[in-house]
């Protein structure tokens, strides 16, 4: 032991600092963990929970029934994370389904959604004019996404921005802006700060088809759809998406689970550790510089550079002392706009619900059908925020209602079903009351009742009901003031200013803590997205 | 409508050529004789007593009451003592000034902040997560000045006990008149003085009181432009005179550093965080690039400039306060902001921004001045501040 020859050791090789440290499992710390340790950094993530996926995690709610529990849309799940991360080696199989979901509109009829958009025969019945325009929206709204694609596959530079990378990027994004061609740059720059009432006005005069449609454009907003930049939030939600499919058209096997899943043992063949049941109290500063965290169990992990897929708010003002902080930072982070405005209803049923099919569809799949979106018009949507705005759940909210067990009967037991149902506008903050237990009851009472219009039979095979209320979603995911991607996504909010104008390429005022969460660019909806741009911003420092 | 201060009962019937000016909204005399010479000499022969109530004010309290200031501001606020206080600047992050006061710890855990501008916004901003309250006193909080030589006595008779051992930057209370006051001995003049912070709805008694104690001894109510020619002479600095504070500025070359105001004196870089702190430990690593210096105008060239026009020098008798063109040779280098005639010097002082290799004491500059409409340039030499700094002012 004392062998004068042999030099003891400075640090023992398990105290040697890591790479990076990345504070939570979610789908984004856990796509940033994978590109970092694939570039042969040595990294810790560290979950709070004893699972992996924050919000995007399928977890069993009842008895032999799994369900999507938080979100049941990852969004866009880019073919290039699953390629470069080899996410179907590592056992994502993404389920391709043709099963509708169903809009009823106010007037009793139904129109069909395919993994496409809108089924042409079943928009035929309710509008032949609509049908024929709806190829040439989707197209332009398709060299629009394509675009905001692009952007959001890089920080986006500021516009003082001075480096050579931000240069080349600014310069290589001005070009591909020009390539959308005249009418299409008018086009965006027209369409981000409307409405998508507007935008959707515009085009079509099928009251269920821009009722469905503007559901996509008030997604995670406490905002209705005739509200500024509505249009931009359903952009978002279309980037890398079928253009007017409701949610994503290719869904894992297996639940969204098993995405976060298969990037986890993506990042464990690289070597990344994965600690569960770690919650992390503080980021470790010393003369300014992050230099690892501290664990609620008193444990210190060193490491080189922290990253946190967590909020701003909480990683700016509660795991870092904001005293220590420039009061413009400590307030631009204290002004981001979460307002969670949205529920979680989780069913277990003893049967499939009835659901007819779309009028006047008569494709093969016509008759399986995944989902009902209740947002029979905008109107509906429109008076369904008036509520949230004054501090009340929605007499008459809209639901987007999944039935994940159609295409994957194995998240149940045989025979049986799950239902997962995103309802909004349920306000974080209630004008009267607080989220309690009544509270919650009333919510998924209402949830049914609304419901049940549309599914005869549905409460009477419920075997079990899960209700998530937004402060639920705050405990239980972290989501702060239960919004789902830590941070509205308003005109604001997005690019080089998520979250803040200070933290826009993903570095921090603090040096060496960095933010990889869906707080920063480009945002929710984009599986991992913010995780493979945060990653690529680590690595440049660390060559630096 | 501009507000009274809580004496303005008292000042109001005394400003004889209702000679007013506006500070901080509020009715402030410039002088309360026609001329402002009598106060003046007040200043620097007896006690000039001065209302300073529309001064902005701020007590801050709780557990984390010095470690909000000491955040705020570049002094070492966690090393004061109860009864200290600190004259003090404080910077946005970038290190560039928003304002000057004082900080005055009362307790351990209670402060009064004194600002040239409403502050609250600030203070609050860096209150995040601190356990302090912020409470304006501004309109419930009236402040005199009592600046001379005769001031110490006429105080001693007022509150009836020795002031002699309340040293400089000291604070203590007392009761005067059997009115509850808190005096620091500070000012704005250079000279001999207190500053008397009273409950407003207990102003007046006190300000009886005071020209009760001091009659005996000349007690001068004493308006803004006697006390801008002392604090010239002081070498005391202004914010909107010379200096922009970095929250008014419109553009990032408008601002200042403390080095930069000749005030790198109040920057304890010692502290592990102030808000401007990295910014400032940098300027420090590589050097400021501007000063604040005092300029001293020469006589007899001045003298030249105005007899080649037959007429006798023409001097502000009144301090100026606009930007006035500093040369070396044919360039400008600078730029005075304050200047006046010192009655007490005899001298034409100014002070001034110029160029740190340019700013050594006793560097020939020239000022611009203005003769008989025409511009000219009158020599002059950079000289150290204060201008006048009496032995009293601080024993």
């Amino acid at each position: 032991m004392n062998d004068p020859l042999i030099p003891a050791p400075t640090t023992p090789r398990t105290q040697a600092p890591y790479d990076a440290v990345i504070i939570g499992a979610g789908l984004n710390g856990l796509t940033a963990a994978a590109y970092l340790a694939r570039a042969g950094a040595r990294v810790v993530v560290l979950e709070r929970r004893a699972t992996i996926g924050g919000s995007t995690t399928t977890e069993e709610f009842a008895p032999g029934f799994r369900a999507d529990t938080c979100r049941h849309d990852a969004g866009w799940i880019s073919p290039h994370l699953v390629r470069e991360l080899d996410l179907e080696q590592h056992g994502l199989k993404l389920l391709a389904t043709g099963a509708r979901v169903v809009a009823p509109g106010a007037d009793g009829g139904r129109l069909a959604f395919g993994a496409q958009g809108p089924v042409t025969e079943s928009l035929r019945h309710h509008s032949p004019r609509d049908a024929a325009r709806f190829p040439v929206f989707a197209a332009r709204i398709a060299a629009l996404c394509g675009f905001l694609e692009q952007l959001y596959a890089k920080p986006v530079p500021s516009p003082d921005a001075s480096s050579r990378a931000d240069l080349t990027t600014a310069a290589q994004l001005g070009l591909r802006f020009r390539g959308l061609g005249r009418r299409n740059m008018v086009e965006l720059l027209r369409a981000l700060p409307m409405s998508v009432a507007e935008l959707l006005d515009d085009e079509f005069e099928s009251p269920v088809l821009k009722g469905a449609l503007a559901t996509r454009g008030v997604l995670h907003l406490c905002q209705g759809p005739r509200a500024a930049a509505t249009a931009f939030n359903f952009l978002h939600h279309q980037v890398g998406q079928h253009v007017g499919a409701i949610g994503a058209s290719t869904v894992p096997l297996g639940g969204l689970g098993s995405l976060a899943q298969a990037i986890a043992d993506s990042a464990r063949a690289a070597g990344a550790e994965i600690r569960l049941d770690s919650p992390v109290a503080r980021v470790l500063v010393l003369a300014g510089q992050a230099v690892g965290v501290v664990l609620e169990s008193g444990e210190e992990i060193a490491a080189r550079r922290v990253v946190s897929g967590v909020s701003p708010r909480h990683t700016f003002l509660e795991l870092c002392d904001p005293s220590r902080l420039a009061p413009e930072f400590v307030r631009a982070v204290d002004n981001v706009r979460y307002r969670g405005a949205w529920a979680k209803v989780n069913l277990a049923l003893d049967q499939l619900p009835a659901l007819s099919a779309g009028d006047g569809d008569t494709g093969a799949d016509s008759s399986r059908v995944r989902g009902i979106v209740v947002a029979p018009e905008m109107d509906y949507l429109e008076r369904a925020y008036d509520d949230a705005k004054y501090g009340r759940v929605s007499a008459n909210p809209w639901l987007d209602a999944r039935i994940p067990t159609v295409d994957d009967p194995a998240l149940a037991p045989n025979g049986k079903h799950v239902m997962s149902i995103h309802v909004q506008y349920s306000p974080y903050r209630l004008r009267e009351g607080a989220w309690d237990s009544p509270a919650r009851e009333a919510l998924g009472d209402l949830v049914m009742a609304t419901l049940e219009r549309h599914v005869p039979g549905l409460t009477e095979s419920v075997l079990h009901r899960q209700v998530l209320t937004p402060l639920d979603l705050e405990q239980t995911y972290a989501l702060p003031e239960g919004h789902a991607y830590d941070g509205e996504m308003m005109l604001d909010q997005a690019l080089f200013m998520r979250p803040v104008p200070a933290c826009s390429h993903y570095r921090s005022p603090v040096p060496g803590l960095y933010v990889c969460g869906s707080g920063a660019h480009p945002g929710g909806a984009i599986a991992g997205g913010v995780g493979a741009n945060a990653a690529r911003a680590v690595l440049a420092d660390r060559k630096g | 409508m501009l507000k009274q201060t809580p004496f303005h009962a008292r000042t109001a019937p005394l400003c004889l050529g209702q000679n007013w000016r506006r500070w901080a909204g509020h009715f402030a005399a410039s002088s309360y004789d026609l001329v402002h010479e009598r106060e003046y000499h007040a200043i620097r022969n007896s006690a000039a007593l001065l209302d300073v109530s529309p001064l902005y004010k701020y007590i801050v309290s709780g557990p984390d009451a010095a470690r909000l200031l000491d955040r705020v501001v570049t002094r070492d606020v966690m090393a004061m003592a109860p009864g200290r206080v600190a004259y003090t600047t404080w910077c946005d992050s970038a290190g560039k000034v928003i304002d000057d006061g004082t900080v005055a710890r009362l307790d351990d855990e209670r402060f009064r902040l004194t600002s040239a501008d409403p502050s609250f916004r600030w203070l609050h901003e860096n209150a995040h997560s601190l356990r302090v309250a912020i409470e304006d006193v501004s309109d419930s909080t009236a402040a005199l000045a009592l600046q001379g030589p005769l001031a110490r006595t006429i105080l001693e008779h007022l509150i009836e006990r020795p002031l002699a051992d309340l040293g400089y930057f000291r604070l203590t209370t007392a009761t005067a008149r059997g009115v509850p006051v808190t005096i620091s001995r500070t000012g704005f003049t250079g000279d001999l003085g207190y500053e008397i912070f009273v409950d407003a709805a207990h102003a007046l008694p006190v300000w009886d009181a005071l020209i009760d104690a001091g009659t005996p001894y000349r007690i001068t109510p004493t308006g803004m432009l006697a006390l801008d020619l002392a604090r010239i002479e002081a070498g005391l600095m202004l914010a909107d005179v010379d200096y922009v504070s970095a929250h008014k500025a419109l553009i990032p070359a408008q601002t200042s550093s403390p080095y930069e105001l000749n005030l790198g004196w109040t920057v304890k870089l010692n502290k592990d965080f102030f808000v401007g702190r990295d910014a400032l430990a940098a300027e420090n690593e590589s050097g400021t690039a501007w000063r604040f210096v005092g300029i001293n105008v020469e006589w007899e060239p001045l003298e030249r400039l105005y007899a080649a026009v037959n007429l006798p020098p023409r001097l502000p008798t009144v301090a100026w306060r606009t930007s006035v063109p500093l040369y070396r040779g044919a360039d400008q280098v600078g730029y005075a902001t304050s200047g006046c005639w010192s009655p007490l010097l005899k001298q034409y002082i100014a002070l001034a921004h110029l160029p740190a290799d340019h700013a050594s004491v006793g560097t020939p500059v020239e000022m611009e001045v203005t003769v008989e409409h025409h511009r000219k340039r009158a020599p002059a030499r950079v000289t150290s501040t204060p201008f006048f700094n009496p032995a009293r002012k601080r024993t």
